[in-house]
């Protein structure tokens, strides 16, 4: 076995993460882009890619800000799509729990749902870890991610137009969240957890304020956690 | 879009300070502590949780459709979801999925 560092898992985060950009990449030029067109300046459209950092929750507040919502409802709305990451917030305690404060918040800043899902993947797969190794995984996850991610707004700021909508980039980020979720469903309570979240999310759908993803992704999380406790229950 | 540059500033720096303290809040939280067994039971199921209700709703009515059923978006999704389980490669699955998108746009228009 191979002696472990965190300058290895550093560098096992990043290659982790490469493939990644080729859809991060264009997700957030899309950003710049459709942000442009809305009517943002360019400060205002890096504003939001740099102190955000959430594709989905920066379209959501995009799309509600072209319906000429409240300010208040924007916000609310926005925020509630990134709830989910509390719950990433919580599931990185066992694991980063232990590790400095400026670097507990610098992950925290740094999480999105692809570093998340490559970080608690490498962790679930590999627990004994030093808190070192798990920190230098999630950097090395992040190191190409973020900074693509604001280039490729800043590039879709200059690129503007000339992107013909028959490419269908807004469906890279669907297609991102399947491919993500795809590989994950390694058990019945993953796959009962994953159908829920779709039939809530259908079921509910007349919710306000995004208030369907908040309520589909709590009932999703009790029958998954509920799957499992019977199916051990079983054994 | 109606909105005063102070309005949509608020709106940015409203969105990053919140975002952070959501990332934030749990890891936050000084000490080592474990957390209870149930609790680790329910967050193993955050992803698979949430994502599919994200995806949900822009798969069956999206907004570059003006909401209406796409049957080329739907195969797309279908086959990236197929990919993704049979070869365990998010990557593998995203190019499934856009390649398909793009076929059968050309095929269909």
């Amino acid at each position: 076995m191979p002696v472990s560092s965190p300058r290895a898992a550093f560098w096992r985060g990043l290659t982790a993460a490469l493939p990644f950009l080729i859809v991060l990449g264009p997700f957030g030029l899309l950003f710049g882009v459709v942000g442009t067109e809305a009517g943002l300046d360019v400060g205002q459209v890096m504003g939001f890619t740099v102190l955000v950092i959430a594709g989905a929750s920066q379209f959501t507040a995009l799309q509600l800000m072209h319906d000429n919502a409240p300010t208040l409802i924007v916000i609310a709305s926005a925020l509630a799509v990134n709830l989910r990451m509390a719950m990433y917030s919580a599931s990185f305690v066992p694991h980063l729990g232990a590790a400095p404060i400026w670097q507990r918040a610098l992950i925290a800043y740094m999480t999105v749902d692809q570093t998340y899902a490559l970080a608690n993947g490498e962790y679930e797969a590999a627990p004994k870890q030093t808190t070192a190794e798990k920190v230098a995984f999630f950097f090395g996850t992040a190191a190409p991610t973020i900074p693509v991610w604001i280039g490729a707004s800043a590039l879709g700021i200059v690129v503007g137009e000339a992107i013909p909508p028959a490419l269908g980039l807004d469906f890279a980020v669907p297609i991102t969240f399947i491919a993500l979720i795809a590989p994950a469903l390694r058990t019945l309570a993953h796959v009962a957890a994953a159908l829920t979240s779709i039939v809530m999310a259908i079921a509910l759908s007349f919710l306000p304020w995004n208030l369907w993803l908040l309520a589909a992704g709590l009932a999703a999380m009790i029958v998954g956690a509920e799957v499992e406790r019977r199916m051990e229950a079983r054994r | 879009m109606n909105y005063t540059a102070t309005e949509i500033w608020l709106i940015i720096l409203a969105l990053g300070v919140g975002t952070f303290l959501v990332r934030f809040s749990f890891l936050g939280i000084p000490g080592d502590r474990a957390l209870p067994a149930w609790l680790l039971r329910h967050l193993r199921y955050t992803a698979v949780g949430i994502l599919p209700a994200m995806v949900t709703p822009l798969v069956l009515w999206p907004q570059a459709t003006g909401g209406q059923l796409d049957i080329s978006r739907i195969a797309a999704a279908s086959l990236a979801l197929a990919v993704g389980l049979w070869t365990r490669n998010a990557i593998w699955a995203i190019v499934a999925g856009m390649a398909s998108l793009w076929g059968l746009g050309w095929l269909l228009a």
